[in-house]
């Protein structure tokens, strides 16, 4: 069942392209982030959503309803913004109220002076307050109600930009970069609590984020956007084991996924170094550009012996939990990032020449188009279907 | 550190601002002199600033019951509350629109504010007056009003202003389920009144000091601002008779000096703010 649905939404600045056609669905209750480097279009598309921005093409279905002519203030979708857009002259129990009021009070009953005496204003009033104070008590900010967004840390600011949001109990939940405006112990300590309040609200929640980290750990799919397009829709584990496009794989991880030029062999099998890979369900010429990708963690150091490929270190990281050895291999001068635990990088010192050995079954291969090619060890034709099948 | 030390660019400084000071005060407090000076005193030959008659009491009368100076005070306060009230009323969702909204007359919008800032009122004064007295709408509250109530001064300050304020802002208003006019009256307004206030003196002083268009339009004594009822004063009743007139100034300049002072803090901040002069 889906919630939210977006088909083929396209979106131009002044000629420029920054929506091409952009679908995707939320299914009741789920937590979608959407990660991309700056300019790929994420806040566009949130903007959009929210109804700030209209669409040159496709449309926003919420349930059997198109959103797309609906203005913003009648969608019933709220927003955290990244700065917060607290209204600076309100408390923060006012400003928590604002969705509240514009909402249970015909326009009548909020005026100035006259408001108050107007048929069953006391009541809803009454009822907005205890909204507002349940609100609070459930994000820990009960005891700010009376302060100004002047006179709040950033973390309290977020926790009434949060209340403002969810207050009103709307249909879907937008979150643009929440948390880049805290600092990073805060940040950590955040994404937890808005993981509880997202299950507890149980609408879809879309949230933009170009921390990957935010990305992965909180959200049930991560939508990876990239040049205006979304270049993949899966789980945080598939996104980053098993990535449909080289931008998504280069995009997700850290250290950044190692990449190598290499071709395709006259048997159809790319070959790396002592490795060999082929390629299954597709079919690309012979003597075609490929890329070869490998995550730092799946390459294993050897100080000697034959397996594995020659290369020298240049520098290395001590991270605490793990090292990472920034090496250049001797053959093709290119260089390769190696993720180590401490135990096994002991020893090592930059300048030292050794051998990289890479796990044949953790190699991805990518067309030049930047498409990922299904590829499996030519070694190793049993795991071929279980593999990527 | 010491306060009270007066090294010599101390001294020279602050000789510099107490003469500029002087040279600004002087007339001001040679105005308080004459009110208090009777006929003899005035045309005298020596120059004294302390009245040797004390004659406020009877200038001050003769002030006040000669012309109707209530009259004057009042179409003063009258005037120059339409006038702001219109202008406001006018100026901020015009700003507000050019600041935040996206539409297709922006620009020709904009380049009409410029050209409005460039034209004196001096300019369209003839048609203005030929038209209102077509119109038979002079000696009126409403021919001292209407040409004024749109302000591109105002318009420009606020436009200044509203680009300040952050999008998101605005994005949020329309979320939290406000209108257009909604959002300028419960987010712009609230968050803009060191512009109001700015903007509030600038005009406030203009219109209440305001000689010429007054002039222009009204003949009728019932209609005169108090820098026009001055002018009658001198012209009609007083003759040379200076001491009432000087009383009759100071009566008239009193509003602006109090309010002034009482706003000082926020004159100099709405200067400051807008980078602009009076």
């Amino acid at each position: 069942m889906t919630a939210l649905s977006l088909r083929g939404l396209e979106k131009s600045f002044s000629g420029n392209p920054i929506l091409k056609g952009v679908s995707f669905d939320a299914g009741p209750g789920e937590f979608i982030a959407l990660v991309g480097p700056s300019g790929c279009g994420k806040s566009t598309l949130l903007r959009i959503l929210a109804g700030l921005e209209g669409a040159d093409a496709g449309e926003i279905m919420l349930g059997d309803r198109d959103l797309l002519p609906v203005p913003a203030a009648d969608r019933n979708i709220a927003m955290v913004f990244q700065s917060y857009a607290l209204y600076p002259h309100l408390t923060a129990a006012q400003n928590i109220a604002v969705p509240l009021v514009m909402r249970k009070l015909t326009r009548a009953q909020r005026l100035p002076l006259i408001g108050p005496l107007m048929p069953g204003q006391r009541k809803a009033v009454a009822a907005i307050k205890r909204d507002v104070r349940e609100m609070a008590v459930s994000l820990k900010i009960d005891h700010l109600l009376d302060r100004k967004p002047g006179q709040m840390s950033g973390g309290q600011r977020q926790r009434v930009a949060l209340g403002r949001a969810m207050v009103r109990r709307p249909s879907v939940f937008l979150m643009d970069e929440p948390l880049s405006n805290l600092d990073a112990n805060l940040r950590v300590h955040a994404r937890g609590e808005i993981v509880e309040l997202h299950r507890r609200a149980g609408v879809p929640t879309l949230y933009v984020t170009h921390d990957q980290a935010e990305a992965l750990s909180m959200a049930d799919r991560v939508a990876v956007m990239i040049g205006g397009s979304l270049l993949q829709l899966a789980s945080p584990q598939v996104i980053y084991d098993d990535p449909a496009h080289i931008e998504v794989a280069r995009f997700i991880g850290q250290p950044r996924i190692n990449l190598f030029p290499s071709q395709v062999g006259a048997d159809g099998t790319i070959g790396f170094g002592d490795i060999r890979v082929g390629l299954h369900r597709e079919t690309v010429p012979a003597g075609a550009s490929v890329t070869i990708g490998i995550r730092p963690e799946f390459i294993r150091v050897s100080r000697s012996g034959q397996q594995g490929l020659p290369a020298r270190i240049d520098r290395i990281e001590f991270l605490g939990s793990e090292i990472i050895l920034y090496c250049r291999l001797d053959a093709i001068g290119e260089p390769a990032v190696v993720k180590l635990s401490p135990a096994e990088g002991d020893g090592l010192a930059a300048g030292m020449p050794v051998r990289l050995d890479f796990s044949a079954g953790h190699l991805f291969v990518f067309a030049e188009n930047g498409r990922r090619l299904p590829s499996t060890p030519v070694d190793a034709p049993a795991s071929l279907e279980t593999a990527h099948g | 550190m010491n306060a009270s030390a007066f090294t010599l660019g101390r001294a020279v400084r602050l000789s510099i601002l107490i003469f500029g000071a002087v040279i600004f005060l002087a007339p001001y407090v040679f105005m308080i002199s004459t009110a208090g000076k009777a006929q003899s005193d005035i045309f005298s030959s020596s120059l004294s600033l302390i009245p040797q008659h004390w004659s406020y009491v009877a200038n001050f009368t003769k002030a006040l019951t000669r012309v109707s100076m209530t009259t004057l005070l009042w179409n003063g306060v009258v005037v120059c509350a339409l006038i702001f009230v219109f202008q406001v009323m006018i100026a901020i969702p015009c700003a507000y629109a050019m600041a935040k909204l996206k539409f297709r007359a922006a620009r020709l919008m904009m380049v009409l504010v410029m050209l409005g800032l460039l034209v004196p009122i001096h300019a369209t004064a003839l048609p203005l007056y030929v038209a209102f007295d077509r119109l038979a709408v002079l000696n009126s509250y409403f021919a001292l009003v209407a040409p004024f109530t749109i302000s591109v001064f105002g318009i420009f300050l606020f436009l200044q202003f509203f680009r300040a304020i952050p999008d998101d802002l605005i994005h949020a208003a329309r979320l939290d389920g406000m209108s257009e006019l909604g959002i300028i009256g419960r987010v712009i307004v609230p968050n803009a009144w060191p512009a109001i206030t700015a903007f509030a003196i600038f005009s406030v002083v203009a219109h209440w000091n305001d000689l010429y268009w007054p002039l222009i339009v009204v003949s009728n004594q019932a209609y005169a601002t108090p820098p026009l009822g001055l002018l009658y004063f001198r012209a009609a009743e007083a003759g040379d008779d200076y001491g009432a007139l000087m009383a009759a100034t100071l009566i008239i300049t009193t509003p602006l000096v109090a309010a002034f002072l009482l706003a000082q803090k926020r004159f100099v901040e709405g200067i400051t703010m807008t980078g602009l002069k009076g």
